[in-house]
Order: C-alpha cells, then structure tokens, then sequence
C-alpha cells in the first residue's frame, strides 16, 4: 500500500500557552516497497510527524491516509523505536508476538510467524531470554522482529540505531538492508545522520527545522546491494553534499537557538 | 639513589558492607541463650519471664493436645478470608482508579478521608453491621489490607512507562488490551510491595480483633493466658505470631521471585 501525507500540520500548546506551531505543511508519499529516509535537525518534528502515521498522536490538520488493496490481517504501520520499548516482562518469543496477538492471529500461526522473523533478524537462540539479559543492539532486533512480524503496509523506524555504538550501528544498518531486500517491506527511516540515510535509502526527504516542512526531496542513484565501499563514490558524497547543504543553516540556528522544549526528535 | 614508589591503595575500603552471615544466626542464637540463662539464674520470676526452653515444651505439649491448632487455625481463616478480600478489591480500585480518570475523580478524596483512620476502631461498627461471628473480624482485616494494596497499586499504574503503552497501542492494543498486558505487569512490583505491608498490618489487626471480640484465636489465646497468668502460654502465642509473621514475608519474597522472573536484579 501507499502512505500519503497530506498537507500534514501539528501545533502543540506550550507550558506558558502559546501556539508553537512543529510541523508546518508536511506533504509526501511512500510507495510500496520504497526505503524512504526522512532526515532533519533536531526538533524538526521528525519525531512528531512519525507518530502521527502511527496514529499515536492526532494531526492538528491534513491527515495521512493509505492506498491500495487492503490484505486482512495487517495493520497499516509498526513501529521500531529508539529506545526499543520492549515489555520486560516478556521473552524475545513473547515480544515479537505482541502484535500478531492484537492482529488476532492463532496461536500455531503466531508461533511460525514469530519464528520466521526471529530467524531473519538473527534471534534464534535467544527466543526465551528477558529483553534485559540481551544487548542494545539485541534489543533492539527485538523490537525489529516485532514490527516486521505483523508485515504492516508501512514499518515506521525511529532513529532506531540512535542508541546504539558506532560499530553496532554499521552492524545493524546493514542488517536492515539485507532484511529489506529480502521482504521488500515499505520503510520510513526517521534520522539526523546523513550518511545513515544516503546509505539506505531509495529517497530522503529532507525536513526544515521547526516549523518542521519538506526541504526537498533527494533520489539516492547507488546501485544496490549496498555496501561500505559505497561511502566513497561520487554519487553518495555528492547527495551527502547536497544534504548537507540544504540543512546545514537549519541545524547551525537550532543549536543556537538551544530550545528543544516542545519536542525532542 | 633509588627512585621512590608511591603505589596506589584503594582507599574505599571502610566504605565496604560485608554480609556477616555468620553474625546474623549467632545475635539471634545469643539472644535466646541470655535469655535461657536469665531465666535459670533465678534472677526474674518465671511468671513474668518463661524460659525459652519452657516456651517451646509448653508449644510441644500444646500442638499435641490440639489446642494449639483450634487456636492457629481460627486465625488462619480470619487472615486468609480477610486478606484475600482486602487485597483483590485493593488492587481493582487502584487498577481503575489509577486508568480511568473519572474513577480517580470519585474514588481519590474518599480514600483521602478513610485511610487515616485506625481500621480497628471501625471494629464496633462492623460488629454492629456484621454481627459478633467471623464477618466483623474478616472485614477489618480487609480493611486494614484494602488500603495500603489500593495505594501502591495506585501508584504502580501511574508508574507505567508511556513509552511502552505507546507501544502496545501502536501494535493494535486497546483499552483493556493496555491494562492487562502493560499496566499491570508494571504495576506487579508495587502490588508485591503492597501485600508484604498488607500482611504485616493484617496480623496486627487480627490479634487486636481476635483480644477484643473472639472466643479463639491466637489473639484470644494470648489475652486469655494473660489474664490467667499463663505466661508460658502467652508467650507461646506470641511465638507463633512472630513465626505467621516471618512466614508470611518469605512466602511473599518467594512468590515474587516466581512471579516477577523479568526484574533485572
């Protein structure tokens, strides 16, 4: 299915009651099968916005809706977040068939389905630990595992690898590209990092700080399988260069600006 | 001339608590024995001050004559009954009071006004309302258990993580879904700590109602025996009531430890 975001605006209302407007007009589309990144400086409503597809938090106007033949059984969108927010109290197992429980799926099926993506996210063996006795880079295949387990129409990541140390974020944005060129499942990556997103992407959008709003979009042209050696090539340091380039006056007054009150992504 | 060392010590060490396992049984132990030799002495009558050693022939004799088990076990029943009552409505209201804002609204100020009175001096009422039998004594025990297992649980469900309710709503979780799958596996830890205070008041109040209306019952026992100047009985009761009280704790700790695998420590 395809996610369009349509004229997509947010205001929150502030401590001392005043309007802060976090998303301006925010329009643009996922299509089936697309990586697509969407990158901007912190407390660009990046984090806001994914929410909002998520259907976690309300629009102040426009709104997100879904194209295309509908398959029963999955929900629109699942969501990978950056500090994993996995229910200790459960088990890898249990975790990642949270969501193919609230789906309603039977129990034998569940148990293939969650074994299936338990495999694909490199957890076999690690089925009935508790979320603490595993890492943060284990954690979080957890909470990948439990999002692509319900094959939503749309897996929402945000800064999923955020958390994580450098080695094990090379590691894992890897990982998620092997994952998605073997189940072609649609993505909205949410990041800061520009070499994250030119690295995995189809296409980033490029966000402008607060009010968030669509800078421009940016087509990534790198022949896939992608790998490291890429970093070096024209076409990725030349979208990188444009990237940065188009946010680089953005970030420079958010962080003199220093306010990041209303939201933190 | 040689070159001076001045090797690092680590200087913490008087801040280090070693467990002194040994310690414990032996304060214990040596308490008991002061108090056999004490006694042997002649120095306090026998009337005021029993012997260890009398204490627990006087048990012996009791446990076989019967006696010993009418009493204990009238006051089983009281503490079971009234315990069980108290703790499940303690944890429905503070489960709904804590979710359902409206019943926070209701329920808030009325607990606000009843939780500081003493529950035993509602004990004529409940004699008034329930009748001299078994009713009146069980419901002041709950009571007494309904408060602080309302309370924590309050507190426990107001302590679940937004992050993983968010979560569980955006795997397709409602209403009921959140409150059986997040909010009371969060809330376990508190509800665990509330019975193990739960239970210590439950036996106060339980001895307190078995002195004043009761014709068995370890509380009955103990007064009975006081008033016949049977210390060694007296204190055989209240042997007892230290060992309920003991047991009690380590049979919750233990049933924690089952119930709450997840926990990090």
């Amino acid at each position: 299915m395809r996610v369009v975001v349509d004229r997509l605006s947010k205001s929150f209302t502030d401590r001392r009651g005043r309007s802060v407007v976090a998303l301006g007009q925010v329009h643009f589309a996922v299509e089936p099968q697309e990586f697509v990144a969407l990158l901007g400086p912190s407390g660009c409503g990046k984090s806001t916005l994914l929410s909002i597809i998520a259907g976690l938090l309300p629009a102040t106007a426009g709104r997100v809706y879904f194209e295309g033949e509908r398959r029963e059984g999955r929900p629109m969108a699942a969501m990978v977040f950056q500090e994993f927010a996995l229910f200790p109290w459960r088990t890898v197992r249990g975790n990642v068939e949270f969501g193919l429980e609230e789906v309603g799926v039977s129990g034998l099926e569940r148990n293939e389905r969650a074994r299936h993506y338990l495999d694909m996210t490199g957890l076999a063996g690690f089925e009935s630990k508790y979320p603490h006795q595993l890492s943060g880079g284990m954690r979080q295949r957890v909470g990948i595992a439990r999002a692509l387990a319900v094959e939503p129409a749309v897996l929402l990541l945000d800064e999923p690898f955020s958390a994580l140390d450098a080695q094990t974020r090379a590691l894992m944005m890897e990982e998620l590209l092997a994952i998605w060129t073997r189940t072609r499942q649609s993505i909205l990556y949410v990041t800061h990092n520009i070499q994250e997103a030119v690295f995995m992407a189809d296409r980033v959008i490029v966000l402008s700080r607060r009010p968030g709003e669509v800078l421009d979009t940016v087509p990534i042209r790198l022949p896939r399988p992608r790998g490291e050696h890429q970093q070096g090539d024209p076409a990725f340091i030349q979208a990188s260069d444009r990237i940065w380039g188009l946010i680089k006056s953005q970030a420079q007054a958010a962080l003199l600006e220093g306010d990041t009150a209303a939201e933190g992504g | 001339m040689g070159v001076e060392r001045y090797v690092v010590e680590d200087r913490t060490a008087f801040l280090q608590r070693p467990d002194h396992r040994t310690v414990r049984v032996v304060a214990l132990l040596g308490l008991v024995v002061l108090w056999e030799l004490i006694t042997r002495t002649g120095l306090v009558s026998s009337l005021f001050l029993p012997s260890p050693l009398g204490v627990l022939a006087e048990g012996w004799d009791m446990a076989r004559s019967g006696q010993l088990v009418v009493h204990l076990l009238r006051s089983l029943e009281r503490l079971a009954w009234g315990f069980a009552v108290g703790a499940l409505a303690g944890i429905g209201v503070g489960v709904s009071v804590g979710f359902f804002s409206l019943a926070d609204a209701v329920v808030q100020p009325i607990i606000a006004a009843t939780f500081p009175i003493p529950k035993i001096a509602l004990l004529p009422l409940l004699i008034l309302w329930l009748g001299i039998g078994e009713a009146s004594k069980v419901a002041v025990v709950a009571l007494g258990v309904f408060f602080p297992m309302a309370i924590n649980t309050y507190a426990g469900v107001r302590q679940a993580d937004p992050l993983l309710i968010r979560a569980a709503v955006s795997f397709g979780a409602g209403r009921f879904g959140v409150i059986r799958k997040v909010i009371l596996p969060s809330a376990l830890p508190m509800v665990f700590a509330g019975l193990k205070l739960g239970a210590g008041i439950a036996l106060l109040l339980l001895v307190a109602a078995e002195q004043i209306a009761a014709d068995a019952g370890i509380g009955f026992l103990i007064l009975q025996s006081g008033n016949l100047m049977e210390t060694t009985k007296l204190m055989v009761g209240i042997v007892v009531l230290s060992l309920l009280g003991v047991l009690s704790h380590w049979g919750l700790a233990g049933l924690e430890r089952a119930v709450i695998r997840w926990r990090h420590t």
